[in-house]
Order: C-alpha cells, then sequence, then structure tokens
C-alpha cells in the first residue's frame, strides 16, 4: 500500500482543498459568501473553486449574514450541504438568529422532520491589527448554544481534517479559522520574523480526502508538570513559551470545543494535578470558564493548585494596543510561575 | 448664519404611531378605497416590474358586489373546485373554533385561530402544486387543511402528547409535516423568509420544478429577515412567493408600527425590482387568482413576486390575549371587505352551485368530524396528564448522535424523577 501523496500546505491552501475535495465528492455541496466565488475570498480559502466547479457551487452573495445563514438553513431542508463563509467572525452577528434559533434547532424542533448540515466557516481573533471588528474570538457564544458544534483547527492538516469532517456531519457546525496563523505558526513574539508552515509538522496535508472525527482532542506535548488546554493560535503560542522556558507542560489542543473531549483532559489532569486553560477571547464567560468548570467538577482531589487562566482581557480588541490585549509569551509566563509555585 | 434659521423652526417633534379607533370608539373604515373589480387588469405573468407598479398601491379583486365573479383575474375556478375551497376553509374555521375551546378547557397551553383569514392560506394553497414547499408563519394551519394533513396529528401536536410527531418539544400550532411541503414554524418571526429563499434558490440550482411559498403578517415585515429575504431573492431570480397577511394588528400593535401610514406592504417589492401585487385578501378567487399568477411566474423562470393580502384578524392574537383590550369592539363586522367564507358562499349561491340547507349541513358534517377527531387524539392525551412521549426523549435530536454530556444530563434527569416517583416510576 502506498501512501497517499501529500504536500507542504499553509492553513489556507488546506482549508481550500479540504473545499475542492468536498465540492468533486458531494454534489450536494454549495459555498457562499461574500466575495467568495470569482475573487474567491479575502483570504483566498475559495481561490479557484468557482472556475472549477462552477457558479451554481461556489457563488458570492449580498452583505448580509443573516441572509446568508438563513438561506443555508433552507438550502439545508432542501438537501444541499451548505458551507458559508462569514467573511470575519465579527461580522456574523446578523446572522444569529438564523444560527441559534434556527439552525441550531431544526433537528430538535422538527423532531428530525428537517435537518441542518451546514458548517459555516469564519476567520476568527486577533493578532492583525485588525481593530475591533476584525479580531474577535466569539466561540463560546456558539458553545452556549445546545445543537451546534464548535470546531477551531491548529495546524494545516488539521484544519482539512477537520474542516472535512464538519461539512460531512448532519448537524450545524461552527468552523472558526484562527487567521493569525493562516500563513504560519505564532510564537507569540509578534516583533520575530514569522516562520512559514513549511518548517511545521502539520503542514504535511494528503492532497485527497481524509477525516480527523470531531470531538477528538490532540496531545500536541506530553509532559507531567501541567496541563495546558487551549486551542487555535495560542497551541503555537504556548508551546513557544513552554519551550523557552522548559517547562514539562502537556499541551492539549482541544481541536472540538463541543463536543468536548472530555476524557482526554480528564486524565491529562489527573496525571499532572495542575490545569491551566488558554484562550485569546475575552475572560468573563469564556471558554475557559467551562473548562475549568469540567475540571474541577472532574479532577478537584487530583488538583494541586488552583486552574489558572490566561485570556484576552475584557475589553473590545484594541488596535494600537494589540500586543497588550494579546495573551503572549509574558501573560503566559507570568501564569506558569504562579500555577508551578502553588 | 444657519442659527438665525434654526431659531425660527418650530421645535422637533416624535411621530408615535396611533390607531384610529381604540375600545369604545366607533370604527369607521369608511376611509379605505375599496376599488372596482378590474381596476387594474390581469397582467401578463412574465410582465417587468417596473411595468406593474399599479398593482402594488390597487387592490386585485375577483368577487364583486353582486357576489359575481368577473374581470380579467378571474381565475374561472368550476364548481367542484369552489365547493372544495368552501369546505377547506370551513373545515378550518371548525378546527379553530374546537381547539380555541380545547385551549380555554385546559386541555393544552395556547392556541391562534385564523378566522377572517381563511382564504390566505386555503385559496393560496390551492393554487399551489402540492410538492410545492410551503414555509408558514403561525396562522396557516389552513395549508395543512387543505393538503389533507390528518387533523388527528394536529390535535396531537396541539395537546403535546403521546402521538405528537414532534415528541412533544414545540409550542401548541407549530407543526412540522415535510411529507406535505410544510416547513417547521419557528416561532421567531421572518425567519422563515430567508429559509424560503434558499430552498427556492436550491430548486433552481438542481434544475427542480418546484417552487416555495412563504408568509408573514403584516408586523413582521420590520424584521431584518424580511429584507435580507427580498434581497436575496432579487439577486438570484429565486423561484418564491412571499406573501404578506395584512391582518392590521400585530398581538396589540396596528400595522402603522410596521409602516403602513405612509405606503402598502406590496409597494415594498418596488425597491427590490420584484413583482409586487396588493389583494384583497378576503376574497378567495382573488387571493387564488395571485398565487396562480406569481406560481406561473415562478415556476417559468421569472422571479419571486410579493403579495400582500389586504384583510382583517378577526379575533385574538392567541389565547393569551383579549383584543377587547386595545382595539375597537366591533371591527370585524364593520370590515368593508368581509368575511371570505361568506362571500365564497354567496358566490356559489349565486352561481346557482350551492344553497344555504347544504352549507349548514356541511357545517354539521364537519363539526362532527372535528370532534370525531378530537376524541381519537384525546386517547394519546392532554398536556399535562401524563400521556407524554418518553424522558428521555428530551435529549434526542439535539444532535444526530448523543455527545456524552447529554447522556449525562439525561440519566441525572431520569435520576430525579425516580426521586420524584419513586422505584414504581421505573415499571411504568
Amino acid at each position: 500500500m502506498t501512501e497517499p501523496a501529500t504536500k507542504t500546505m499553509n492553513m489556507i491552501e488546506a482549508i481550500n482543498s479540504a473545499l475542492d475535495v468536498m465540492l468533486a465528492k458531494d454534489p450536494e455541496v454549495v459555498i457562499m459568501g461574500e466575495d467568495v466565488g470569482y475573487f474567491g475570498g479575502v483570504f483566498r480559502a475559495t481561490a479557484g473553486l468557482q472556475k472549477k466547479h462552477g457558479k451554481t457551487r461556489v457563488f458570492d452573495t449580498p452583505i448580509s449574514e443573516c441572509g446568508i445563514i438563513g438561506v443555508g438553513v433552507g438550502m439545508a431542508a432542501y438537501g444541499l450541504r451548505p458551507v458559508p463563509e462569514i467573511q470575519f467572525a465579527d461580522y456574523i452577528y446578523p446572522g444569529l438568529d438564523q444560527l441559534v434559533s434556527e439552525a441550531a434547532r431544526m433537528r430538535y424542533r422538527s423532531a428530525n422532520d428537517f435537518i441542518c448540515p451546514m458548517t459555516v466557516r469564519s476567520p476568527f481573533g486577533g493578532g492583525i491589527f485588525g481593530g475591533q471588528t476584525h479580531s474577535q474570538s466569539p466561540e463560546s457564544l456558539f458553545t452556549h448554544v445546545c445543537g451546534i458544534k464548535t470546531v477551531i483547527p491548529a495546524t494545516p492538516y488539521d484544519a482539512k481534517g477537520l474542516l472535512i469532517a464538519a461539512i460531512e456531519d448532519n448537524d450545524p457546525v461552527v468552523f472558526f479559522e484562527p487567521k493569525r496563523i493562516y500563513n504560519g505558526p505564532f510564537s507569540g513574539y509578534y516583533d520575530r520574523p514569522v516562520e512559514p508552515w513549511s518548517k511545521h509538522d502539520g503542514s504535511a496535508v494528503p492532497e485527497g480526502y481524509y477525516r480527523i472525527d470531531l470531538g477528538k482532542a490532540a496531545v500536541v506535548r506530553e509532559g507531567q508538570a501541567v496541563t495546558v488546554l487551549t486551542y487555535g493560535t495560542m497551541v503555537h503560542v504556548v508551546k513557544a513559551v513552554v519551550a523557552e522556558h522548559g517547562i514539562e507542560a502537556e499541551i492539549i489542543d482541544l481541536r472540538t470545543l463541543l463536543p468536548l473531549d472530555i476524557e482526554t483532559i480528564e486524565a491529562s489532569v489527573k496525571k499532572t494535578g495542575r490545569c491551566m486553560v488558554v484562550h485569546e477571547a475575552t475572560r468573563t464567560s469564556g471558554f475557559g470558564a467551562e473548562l475549568a468548570a469540567q475540571v474541577q467538577e472532574r479532577c478537584f482531589y487530583h488538583l494541586e493548585a488552583p486552574i489558572e487562566r490566561v485570556t484576552g482581557f475584557d475589553t473590545p480588541y484594541p488596535h494600537s494596543l494589540e500586543w497588550a490585549y494579546f495573551p503572549g509569551p509574558v501573560r503566559l509566563a507570568r501564569a506558569f510561575d504562579k500555577i508551578m509555585k502553588d | 448664519m444657519v442659527h438665525g434659521i434654526k431659531d425660527n423652526l418650530a421645535p422637533l417633534h416624535l411621530h408615535v404611531p396611533e390607531p384610529k379607533f381604540r375600545p369604545g370608539d366607533k370604527a369607521d373604515f369608511s376611509d379605505i378605497i375599496v376599488p372596482e373589480v378590474d381596476a387594474i387588469t390581469r397582467p401578463d405573468e412574465h410582465a417587468s416590474p417596473a411595468d406593474i407598479h399599479a398593482l402594488a398601491y390597487g387592490l386585485v379583486r375577483v368577487l364583486g358586489d353582486d357576489n359575481q365573479a368577473v374581470g380579467s383575474w378571474n381565475p374561472g375556478l368550476d364548481a367542484d373546485t369552489l365547493r372544495a375551497m368552501l369546505r377547506k376553509m370551513l373545515l378550518l374555521r371548525a378546527f379553530d373554533d374546537r381547539m380555541f375551546r380545547a385551549q380555554r378547557q385546559g386541555k393544552t397551553s395556547f392556541y391562534m385561530k385564523s378566522f377572517g383569514e381563511e382564504a390566505t392560506s386555503v385559496a393560496t394553497t390551492m393554487a399551489l402544486h402540492s410538492d410545492d414547499m410551503c414555509f408558514p408563519s403561525y396562522r396557516q394551519q389552513g395549508i395543512l387543511i387543505t393538503r389533507d394533513y390528518p387533523l388527528v396529528d394536529m390535535m396531537n401536536q396541539i395537546y403535546s402528547n403521546s402521538g405528537d410527531r414532534l415528541k412533544g418539544r414545540q409550542l401548541p400550532i407549530m407543526y412540522s409535516a415535510k411529507d406535505y411541503g410544510f416547513f417547521s414554524i419557528s416561532g421567531n418571526l421572518t425567519t422563515q423568509y430567508p429559509q424560503a429563499v434558499g430552498w427556492a434558490m436550491a430548486s433552481a440550482s438542481r434544475a427542480d420544478t418546484r417552487i416555495s411559498a412563504v408568509w408573514c403578517g403584516d408586523g413582521s415585515t420590520a424584521e431584518g429577515d424580511f429584507h435580507s429575504a427580498l434581497t436575496f431573492a432579487a439577486v438570484y431570480n429565486a423561484p418564491v412567493i412571499f406573501q404578506v397577511v395584512n391582518n392590521q394588528w400585530a398581538i396589540s400593535s396596528f400595522s402603522g408600527f410596521a409602516g403602513s401610514e405612509r405606503t402598502t406592504f406590496a409597494a415594498r417589492a418596488i425597491g427590490y425590482g420584484i413583482a409586487g401585487l396588493r389583494v384583497d385578501g378576503n376574497d378567495a378567487l382573488a387571493v387564488f387568482a395571485a398565487m396562480q399568477w406569481a406560481a406561473n411566474r415562478a415556476r417559468t423562470n421569472g422571479g419571486p413576486t410579493l403579495i400582500e393580502y389586504f384583510t382583517y384578524r378577526g379575533e385574538g392574537h392567541s389565547t393569551s390575549d383579549d383584543p377587547g383590550a386595545y382595539r375597537a369592539a366591533e371591527e370585524y363586522a364593520l370590515w368593508p371587505l368581509g368575511d371570505p367564507v361568506t362571500r365564497l358562499k354567496d358566490h356559489l349561491i349565486a352561481i346557482g352551485a350551492w344553497s344555504d340547507e347544504q352549507h349548514e349541513a356541511l357545517i354539521l358534517e364537519l363539526s362532527d368530524f372535528v370532534k370525531a377527531s378530537q376524541k381519537e387524539a384525546e386517547q394519546k392525551g392532554i398536556l399535562g396528564h401524563g400521556l407524554h412521549h418518553p424522558m428521555e426523549t428530551m435529549f434526542e435530536d439535539v444532535f444526530e448522535e448523543m455527545p456524552w454530556h447529554l447522556k449525562e444530563q439525561c440519566e441525572q434527569m431520569l435520576e430525579e424523577q425516580r426521586d420524584k416517583f419513586g422505584p414504581e416510576w421505573e415499571a411504568r
């Protein structure tokens, strides 16, 4: 048996490849969104797909997120498998009612009469000088909604496999793409040269079809001292800080926030006795709060220190002070100091 | 210099609309213009929207004062079809009466009648193909009745009983019936509008022949979804029919709070460059004719149409409000467009195809049928009397496969039931 052909891809290329594979594999898949057609998307995620698969499979939409998601719900009711793009996660709010009250509840409210196999892709997160309307991380708004799965990849390989699994899923999925790492993993040191994906293992991506099941976390670094639960861009920032400070941390990339891989989390925290949760999103009622609650419910008697949260601040994402806001190496190092001393 | 002008202006004031009549007032609808039948003749089904703007401000009518069907919009339905239409409208009225009473008897939590608006769900559905997809709001039970959906199934849903196809999850009347081309009712208003467009776009992209039709009320045209939907439908020339049932009232807010003081709802179409028709919603033949025009247009790639049915909500919004608290008492009796059932009946009598005796006999027959259906449904339980779907079903269908956290919560709920009802609960 020969190994499937792999190619070095950045995250955008991997996402483009996933969409290409699914458009070819499943005639019910359609892609729509602002600027996704002829132009191929503002981040190029859909580049070339309209030309290859046709205008009725990949097309531009009016600037109306309510319309994009609402139309997607109707297409799914017809039997299609829509994969709308919301150009920035910050723009998703006009479509929120269609996601929360319609897509998420369609199967339940109709008792399986209608379903909504729709995957909403959207770039999210900061670190690109996007200001308060191009930097947000609204994932906990979606994990709070029953009936939606929330997926966030951290490598090109995961992005492709998870996106294919999301598109094949028969329930609505919100697929947030950490746009800071579209072109290369980010160490958190914004003043250092950008590292390309080609130097990272996660950039070796099979050209064809493969899937990574939703609901399965990845242990990206094994360790005995402390468990770090994180996802998206922060996986790479944590890795860099851990390497720099020589911390024997076990880093878990959650990959799917809901359904959560609680077994992997529980086993790790029981092993290390310490737990830190890290996300870029604002702190209060962030997904870290849910993680901390789950860990203390399941692992309280194994904990040797309070659970530490490292997050963005509870302010809108600032423009000029982006790096004072971002949960970067300094904030992480202080948190590691604290949790290891306790 | 600007300040000088400002000093001479009267102060700004905020206009808050107010309906013409409130409780205690004598309603007077003499200002409502009811144009002659055929004041605007029926255009070609492929007419350019720009050439038919007048139809968005007029009123399509077929039934004249002498109860005859006349003019270019007359759909020319035969007597059997007219009698079938009357039968459906009467069945809907009988069903509504019975279920309203069931709510008052404590058998369920909620009900909504469509009294006075029967034509807008029955005649419209008769003008569609049986496999066209309907995206209703909450007052179009007439679609299901017209498509012969079992009354017992509707009642099971209203009672949330063990026979409820929706497993007791939805507020009464929020039906879902895919097999009957009836989309799941949300309860959030106008969300079905962009969904109907998406369905129609999918049908067009698949070179299908089916179209979609969607309903909302006058009040909910104010939702953003309405405008997103019209934009998408116009952009992609989607085979969808938008319908606004303008029954004058959104619970206690009159249509002025959706903009009716300035223009018609049909005229919303003009800004989007799509066809707009304003129709006498209590004239079942005009309603049928308008829907047929729009359906033919959509089915032949002519694109979307927005139809406003000018009608009147004869009773309260639902079982939860008393219209006597916010509007003049006898408005419906004075409504200048009459009652849709009475007008269709009078037409059938005028053409010699019906009689008062037949009418009374039919009302009795349908009443008996509804009562028998109710009896059958109640054998599967009424709300709050135990005969519901198994407790575990609360956690089913959130996702296709139940994730661990819902399994845990389901187990917790079952333990709570054991605590509450003792070990014999398990055996039940």
